[in-house]
Order: structure tokens, then sequence, then C-alpha cells
């Protein structure tokens, strides 16, 4: 079976180099082929990534295995590497992003789609998307400079006595710290839940507003009960890739983090993450087995980042079939 | 259609011709100027770069067939790229271990370029005075074991400055450098306590502190935080008029890191110079000396193969130890001493 179709196909090959100029300019088999390629190339590019990652980190893995996730001593002089301070500084300072980001994003895309006029929602979309245009290394230089000192004198201490009975709140303020980052990262996050969520939210259908407006509910009730959850896996979307950049995030992070691989309840403590120590400490890195522990750092972001999208994508599948069940 | 496509490769095939044509004709121009072009590739320490990038255009104008070209990539990077082949020469703040030099397939040597200083800087409100920091205030801080500004031990030197109660905020370097590499391996000298916990190093697992990345980093949060403590380069402190402190050295004398005080500690060390030139002058004897301060090197192969390169490199090399040392000031670091450039011109002739 095989051999005619090769034939054939090798014949209209050989035979027309006039048809397959043809083909070429009609554009459907040349598209096909030229798009598949570029797919082909980027998940190349994302298997090679893993792959090299994986063989490079191979002493690192040798030698600590999985104890490399629950130790938390950072020693490049013993060649003792663990992973723990910096697996724990990169998720508490995204889960303090997102805390922060989601219902400041979520709030203004509701605004921005549903009560302000169009002409008003266009410019200030178009603000917010200046946000995200922002260099991450500015962030991090206004963090240091303003943010932090702002923190230190007036927010630290404002917590500090009145929540300062939560472990999260005590200790010595330094303005750097979890808190920082934290903050650092859901105003850097933020513009991408708005644009995303309010993009969404527009392309609610009409019909789903006039629905509930008929049915006698208030304006408030129709967004919240009718058209966020219509939008609701866009918006999930929008906040996991929030997610992903939070986690990924170097400049700005390792600039207000403090940089000191300790795991501490306190927000106000500094800490570490897994990009910023990369970044901090790759070029300098003497010795196989140091460069090693860095680059399985490096394959633990990529897993992460890896595992949290494919939640993402389960949460958002979940969520719809469950939604169609209701209609 | 197929003309304009014909005519499209037409336009393309003369271009081609017509760039062949203009570099052949360059080549010959330079045939013609007598001596072949020169790359030669150097990477490593971002420390040196200012003044490596000064040298190489120099250089390149008192002799334009040799183009230096420097990448300052950091020297853990550079030390592997030069054990890897892929550079010409590697730069580092660091001498190489017995390890790296092991690893390496042709043997490297040593060259001392310039000196590099590290001063404590400081910031604590009400407090204008310069501080006189002992070796054990210095060590007693960075182990965490001094935690309050009006400490005897530092409050002893110091007498005559109202030194508040409060706690010592320590900042060093986060990111790798031959900075931290200094000043560690200065505490690993003056304090048992800290070779035994720490270490010397370019990172090392801090006892107490927040990291800020870069010099400008170390600043920042220097600035931002009252009552701290950190360290930068002599370079960096004296171009953003930054207030730093005094250190007393291994003669008991509190110095000031100034170009000269740095110059003298590494003439005071010249005699016990060990000849590949991998030495810490940290801590040195002599009253003049600032204690804290190292050389950096270049790397460069004992056996260079291609004669062209070899000679551009050895002449760059005798270059850098006489009119290159005059332009170490300008950029704020320290030069030789005389008997160190002598003996490092004696050793240019183990290139082969």
């Amino acid at each position: 079976m095989q051999a005619p179709t090769n034939v054939i196909e090798r014949a209209t090959l050989w035979h027309g180099p006039r048809a397959f100029f043809r083909r070429l300019r009609t554009g459907d088999e040349v598209a096909h082929i030229i798009t598949l390629i570029f797919a082909a190339v980027v998940v190349g590019i994302t298997a090679l990534l893993v792959y090299q990652l994986w063989i490079q980190s191979v002493l690192s893995r040798q030698k600590f295995g999985w104890a490399f996730f629950f130790t938390h001593v950072w020693d490049p002089l013993a060649g003792q590497f663990g992973a723990l301070p910096f697996l724990y500084g990169t998720l508490v300072t995204a889960a303090i992003g997102l805390c922060l980001a989601v219902p400041l994003g979520l709030g203004t895309a509701i605004f921005l789609s549903e009560f302000s006029p169009p002409r008003v929602s266009d410019s200030l979309a178009f603000l917010v998307d200046l946000l995200a245009a922002v260099p991450s290394v500015i962030y991090g230089l206004l963090g240091i400079f303003i943010m932090v000192p702002w923190l230190r004198t007036t927010v630290e201490p404002a917590l500090k006595s009145t929540l300062g009975f939560l472990p999260l709140f005590q200790g010595p303020t330094y303005g750097v710290g979890f808190l920082a980052a934290g903050l650092i990262l859901a105003v850097m996050v933020v513009p991408f839940i708005v644009s995303v969520s309010r993009e969404v939210l527009i392309a609610v259908p009409r019909e789903q507003r006039e629905a509930a407006l008929a049915l006698g509910a208030t304006r408030w009730e129709t967004i919240w009960k009718a058209v966020v959850p219509f939008a609701k896996s866009g918006i999930i979307g929008s906040v996991f890739l929030a997610l992903a950049r939070a986690l990924g995030e170097t400049m700005a992070v390792t600039m207000v983090i403090g940089n000191d691989p300790k795991v501490s309840a306190s927000l106000f403590a500094p800490g570490y993450s897994i990009a910023a120590v990369i970044a901090n400490e790759f070029t300098e890195a003497t010795g196989n087995l140091y460069l090693s522990a860095l680059i399985e750092l490096g394959l633990v972001l990529f897993v992460l980042t890896f595992v949290l999208n494919g939640l993402a994508r389960l949460l958002v599948l979940a969520t719809t079939t469950r939604g169609a069940a209701h209609e | 259609m197929k003309k304009t496509i014909a005519s499209v490769w037409v336009g393309l095939a003369l271009l081609l011709a017509g760039a062949l044509l203009v570099s052949c004709s360059k080549n010959a121009n330079n045939a013609s100027g007598g001596q072949l072009p020169v790359l030669i590739n150097g990477a490593g320490s971002t420390f040196g770069y200012p003044i490596y990038s000064r040298w190489a255009d120099d250089f390149h104008k008192a002799h334009p067939n040799v183009q230096i070209n420097y990448q300052s990539v950091g020297s853990g990077a550079g030390i592997r790229q030069l054990i890897a082949g892929t550079v010409d020469f590697g730069a580092s703040d660091a001498p190489m271990t017995s390890e790296q030099m092991g690893q390496a397939k042709v043997p490297a040597l040593h060259f001392p370029t310039v000196l590099g200083a590290v001063v404590p800087t400081y910031n604590i409100p009400g407090v204008t005075a310069e501080l006189k920091f002992t070796p054990e205030a210095l060590s007693g801080i960075f182990l965490g074991k001094i935690t309050k500004w009006n400490d005897v031990a530092i409050a002893r030197a110091n007498s005559g400055v109202q030194l508040p109660a409060n706690s010592i905020v320590v900042v060093h370097r986060s990111d790798g450098s031959g900075t931290s590499f200094i000043w560690t391996d200065y505490l690993s000298k003056v304090s048992p306590g800290w070779k035994a916990r720490v270490g010397a190093s370019t990172s090392v697992n801090w006892p107490v502190g927040l990291g800020g990345k870069g010099s400008e980093g170390v600043t920042g949060l220097i600035q931002q935080t009252p009552n701290s403590i950190g360290y930068v380069e002599l370079t960096y402190a004296i171009q953003n008029h930054i207030l730093y402190g005094s250190v007393q050295n291994s003669s008991g004398a509190f110095v000031k890191a100034s170009l000269d005080s740095v110059t003298a500690a590494a003439a005071a060390t010249s005699d016990s110079m060990p000849a590949d030139f991998r030495v810490s002058i940290t801590n040195p004897p002599g009253k003049d000396g600032y204690p804290i301060a190292s050389f950096t090197w270049l790397l460069v192969p004992t056996q260079i193969p291609d004669v062209t390169k070899r000679e551009a490199i050895t002449s760059f090399l005798h270059w850098m130890l006489k009119e290159g040392q005059n332009d170490a000031e300008s950029l704020a670091y320290a030069k030789l001493p005389s008997v160190l450039t002598a003996k490092e011109d004696a050793t240019i002739a183990q290139i082969h």
C-alpha cells in the first residue's frame, strides 16, 4: 500500500515545478507545511529545553535526590544545596501577588466592561496595558527607592500593631522581604488579569445580561450571577497567566526580596526565590556541582510552571463542563 | 509574476557578488598594510571590565591590526570559558583553584593587572563621622555576634562618636562576585570563627543579613535602611561619593582605603609573592597597607599555537604592564607596585 502513494507523491513533485508554483500561489499546501514546521519548532524548543536542564542537572540530582526539595542549607563552599527556601519564597511571593492582584484586577475589569462608558473603558484599558510594558528593572528600582521605605516606616508597623498576633506579621521590619516582593508582583501581574478578563467580559452575549435583568435582578446581581460565571474560564485563564508571570519574575523580585535563603513564617522577613538565585549566582558559579544545582533549580521552576498550567487547564475544563451540565 | 521573482533573484545575486568584491578588496587593503588582522577574544571579571575595555581600545590605537574583544560575563564564566578553550584569555577576581587548574587542558598563567579594594560602608542616623573598624568588630558584625551599634567592640575604637543602641542590619552582595570573595577572604584571615563557619568564596552561606544585587543594590539597601552596614568596591565608593570607614591593619594602624594604601598593601607582599601570582594579599604586613585588597587577574594559556595570536597577546601583556598601568588611576583602580610589574614581565616569556 505504501509504495504506490509514494510513487504518486514523488511523481507530482517531479513532474510539476509548475504545478508546485501554482499551489504555492494558492497557498493551502504551503501554509500547511510552513505552519506545521513552526509548530514543530516551538515544541522542539520546549523539549530541548527540558532535555538540557535534565542532563545538565545530573550531578545535583544524583547527589541530593529528593532531599534537594526538603533541605534548606545553600552553601556553595561546602557543596550543600537545598532548594526549600527558594521554592518556598517563589510560592509565597506568587501567592501574595495573586491574593492582591486578583480582586484588584477583576474589579477593574468589571468596572471597565460593565460600568464605564466605552470611550473611558478603552483609554483606561490602554493605560493598564502600558503597565505591562514597563521593564521589570524599573519596577524593582521604584520598589527599592519608594515602596520599601514606605513599607518599613508605614505599612509594616501598622500591620504589626493591628495584626501582630498572627505569626505572619511579626519580627523586625526591614522593608524588603516576602511582602515587598509580593506587592511588586501584584502590580506587575494586574495588567494581565485586567486586559484578558475585560475582553472576556465584553464578549459575554447581551442576551445573558438581558435575561437576568428581565428576571428582576439588580445590575450587580446580573454581573455577579450571570456575566462573571459565564466568563469564568477566561478569567481563570487570565489568573494563571498572571501566576506564570509571577513565578518566573526575576529582576524586580531580587531587588526587593532581601535575597536571604531562609524559610520564615513572617511576611516581613527577607527570603529568596528560584528565579532570583539563578540570576544572582549563575555567572559566578564555579564548580560543577554548584552549576548543576542551579540548573536543577531551573528545572524545578519549569516543572512547577508546567504543573500549575496543567492544573489551570483542568480547572477551566471542569468549570466549563459543569456549566454546560447546568444548562 | 515569474519575471518579478526572477528579477529579485538576479538582484540578490548582484548584491552578493558586490559584497564579496568589497570584502575581498578590504582584505587586500589590510594585507598591503603589512600585518594580518588579529582578533583576540577574552572573557571574565565584570570588576575589571572598565579598564580592560579601555586597554583594548588604547592598544588597538597603538597596534591597529590587533582587535581585543572582552566580554564581561563574570569571573566564574571567564574561568569556565578558559578551561573549555573558547576564549584566548580569561579574567578573574579570584585565582583559579588547583582543581580548576587541573581541568584546563593547557596550563594557565595568572597575571595581576590592577588592584581593587573593598570598603565597609554604613548608614547610622545621626552619625556622620568616619567610623574605625577593628577586624574583631567586622567579623563579629558579619557573623551576627555583634548585634548593636553601641557594642563595646565597635565603640572602643570610636571614642568620641555617639553610637546608638540600635540593632545592626547587615547587607551583603546577593550575586556571586569578586567583591564578596575579597571581603570573605579577609574575614577568613582575621577570624578563625569565620573561616570555620563560612569561608571565602564569591558566594557564601551568609550567617546574617540582607542581600543586594550588585554594588548599586547593596548601596541602595544601605541608604534605605537605617543602622545598616555593608561593603562595596573602593572604585564604586569613590565614584559615587559614598561614606566609608577605615579598617585596622595587621600592625594596628587604622587605614582608610585609597589608591595609594592599596598599592602599598601589594608592595608589602611582593617579597613573599609566589611565582604563579596566585596569592591573596588581604591582611598584609606593613603599617601603610589597607588590609582588604586584592589583585584581579588575566588568565593566559601557556601554549598558544597560533603565532600571530601569541605575539599579539604577549605584546599586549608587556604594554599592559608599562603604558597600561597609567590608565589605572583615572578609572579609580590602584596600579601595581613596580617590583611586581618587573616580575610579571619576566613571566611573559613562559608563553610559547
